[in-house]
């Protein structure tokens, strides 16, 4: 793929006509223009959602400033508080589930499938990772509250209560809460840090691989000292896009974190994220104040997603942009 | 040479390898639980009348959700009609023209923008449509969906365009094509049967979309074509039978999840063909 970039990536200089051809010239200059303009309409779509977040979240940042707004614990609309601390809370706590229960099982996954898996099979685990990436989040949601939830309620939690000497999993065993909303958060990011790690291992010049197999090494051993090393920044970007994908998760999060703003250090108590507090209040809201403190909650997932992605996209390009530059 | 380590490596080869199998496995269980369970709750309560009647009151049997349907697919085609030349466009410029420092600037953007929450690209549909029009609207809807299309088109738009033979291209300049037919009726014909591709899987995310409808598009529980008044789609249909307290709504959920699922399988299998036919594109 890569060879194929080099052959055709560097630009073909556009003529600029002759003098003579002005048809062709008004031609190219007309479509160069098109094509620019929609160039800057991604720029403008970022200013644009950066821009429009911020000004519907001014009347609720202005009125108690964006510290106090961050570490307000009390989420009142009818009385016209507005704290965004106990979703933050959820927030935070639902991603680090689904980090620490998907980044294992995606990256597993994904040394399966580039360094284990027989190369008949690998289509068909793609195929997987694929169709995992596109059920709607909405029908996750739908088979969590009825599917996931009374099997935490039943069988893991329960079980989990054993442990009750740790704060994590005390309380009645309710299956909606964060545990559920962790798991759930989890099942859906594992193809995206599954797929992103499949690209980084797959730019492991297999020069490392054989080298290790060379002298000794075993299958599993080859892919610690060689691959892995080699793609681990990438692996990191991965991941650390899941995790901005699990902090954004609307749907499926509102439909089984039992939408209460408490802050509990129990999984199994229910709790309420920063997107599903907007989804369940935004088109009731009818103050301006209750508005732009939804936006304000948008506004702080707008830019912790937006640092989220840049690091990633720069951790990963490291790993994949090496690979290119070494093999043009 | 046996090295006193040497059985306890292959055993660590063999426990690594095991591991992995099993994480496939684990990522295996959950995909094959939605699909099927869809499938066995959805398939009893879809028929004709589920795909063309409108939404039953509670306690009432029969009906459908038909002007859901009717309404995804209008939201979605009035998003296309935004997003997809946009999309299209920025990915050729990217390919064409990218490789200066704006080009990278877009690039960048781009890919990090394929990233934001739709719940917050939700909110920017409202405050640039549903707040002017002082109404909830499909339009808004499309608006919200087309913002979500255009980053992740013009990626993969660019690198579909960029495995267009170079020779191509230089062909058509040789024999005196202007630049921009050369690009419109060469290069793009040729990334035809993968843009189409691209296009398709985009439509398909586009329609499972939820978040950014429910206060853009919000509902409707009649049939509607208007792209200025709320608008029914599947998706938010789901969400309030699934969290309504009635069993009958709620059976509805699957199967509007499994008239969902299907839509979005015609649209990636019809992808996964185009993709495949004659050998053109790759």
């Amino acid at each position: 793929m890569a060879a194929a970039n080099s052959s055709t990536s560097e630009s073909i200089p556009v003529t600029p006509a002759a003098p003579g051809g002005r048809r062709a010239f008004s031609g190219d200059r007309v479509y160069a223009g098109a094509l620019a303009a929609a160039g800057i309409a991604i720029l403008l779509v970022a200013l644009l959602i950066a821009a429009t977040t911020a000004n519907t979240a001014r009347p609720a940042l202005a009125r108690a400033g964006l510290w106090g707004f961050i570490t307000g614990r009390d989420w009142n609309p009818v009385e016209d508080i507005y704290g965004a601390l106990p979703f933050i809370w959820g927030t935070l706590v639902t991603s680090v589930v689904a980090i620490v229960l998907a980044v294992p099982v995606a990256v597993a996954f994904a040394i399966f499938l580039v360094e284990f898996a027989p190369s008949r099979s690998r289509s068909l685990l793609r195929f997987v990772m694929e169709l995992l990436a596109s059920i709607p989040s909405v029908v996750y949601g739908l088979w969590g509250l009825f599917v996931l939830v009374p099997l935490l309620r039943e069988h893991v939690e329960p079980a989990l209560g054993r442990f009750s000497f740790l704060p994590l999993f005390r309380g009645a065993p309710l299956g909606v809460g964060t545990l559920a909303a962790g798991v759930l958060l989890a099942i859906m990011i594992l193809p995206t840090i599954a797929s992103v790690s499949v690209e980084v291992l797959r730019t492991v010049p297999s020069t490392l691989r054989e080298g290790a197999l060379a002298l000794g090494a075993t299958r599993w051993e080859a892919v610690r000292i060689a691959a892995l090393p080699y793609g681990r920044a990438g692996i990191f970007g991965a991941a650390l896009l899941g995790l901005g994908r699990a902090l954004g998760e609307t749907m499926a999060a509102t439909m089984v974190i039992g939408n209460s703003p408490e802050i509990s250090a129990s999984l199994f108590a229910p709790g309420y994220s920063l997107p599903s507090i907007i989804a369940n209040e935004f088109s009731e809201a009818t103050s301006a104040l209750h508005i732009g403190a939804l936006a304000a909650l948008g506004l702080i997932l707008f830019v912790v997603a937006l640092i989220l992605n840049i690091a990633a996209r720069l951790l990963v390009r490291a790993v994949v942009g090496k690979f290119e530059r070494s093999s043009s | 040479m046996t090295t006193p380590g040497r059985r306890w490596r292959a055993f660590k080869n063999g426990f690594a390898i095991t591991l992995c199998g099993v994480a496939v496995l684990v990522a295996l269980a959950p995909l094959l639980s939605v699909l099927w369970l869809v499938v066995k709750n959805g398939a009893p309560a879809l028929g004709l009348d589920f795909l063309t009647k409108l939404p039953a009151p509670v306690g009432e049997s029969g009906g459908g959700v038909g002007n859901a349907i009717l309404g995804t697919l209008a939201i979605v085609s009035l998003a296309c009609a935004i997003g997809l030349p946009i999309g299209i466009g920025a990915g050729v410029f990217l390919a064409e023209r990218g490789d200066g420092k704006f080009g990278g600037a877009v690039r960048f953007t781009a890919e990090v923008l394929s990233g934001v929450p739709s719940i917050v690209v939700g909110i920017v549909a409202y405050g640039l449509v549903v707040l002017p029009m002082k109404r909830f609207s499909a339009l808004a809807g499309a608006v919200a969906l087309a913002l979500l299309m255009v980053p992740p088109l013009a990626r993969s738009t660019e690198e579909l365009v960029r495995l267009v033979p170079r020779a191509l291209r230089e062909g058509a300049l040789a024999l005196g094509v202007p630049a921009w037919k050369t690009s419109l009726f060469i290069v793009l014909r040729t990334a035809r049967p993968g843009l189409i591709t691209a296009a398709l899987l985009a439509i398909g995310r586009a329609a499972g979309e939820t978040a950014p409808l429910l206060f853009t598009a919000l509902n409707n529980q009649y049939w509607n074509v208007r792209p200025d008044q709320p608008t029914a789609s599947l998706t938010v249909q789901i969400f309030n039978y699934a969290i309504s307290p009635y069993e009958e709504w709620r059976q509805k959920a699957w199967a509007c999840a499994l008239t969902l699922l299907l839509l979005i399988g015609f649209l990636s299998l019809g992808a996964r063909f185009l993709a495949r036919s004659p050998g053109e594109a790759r």
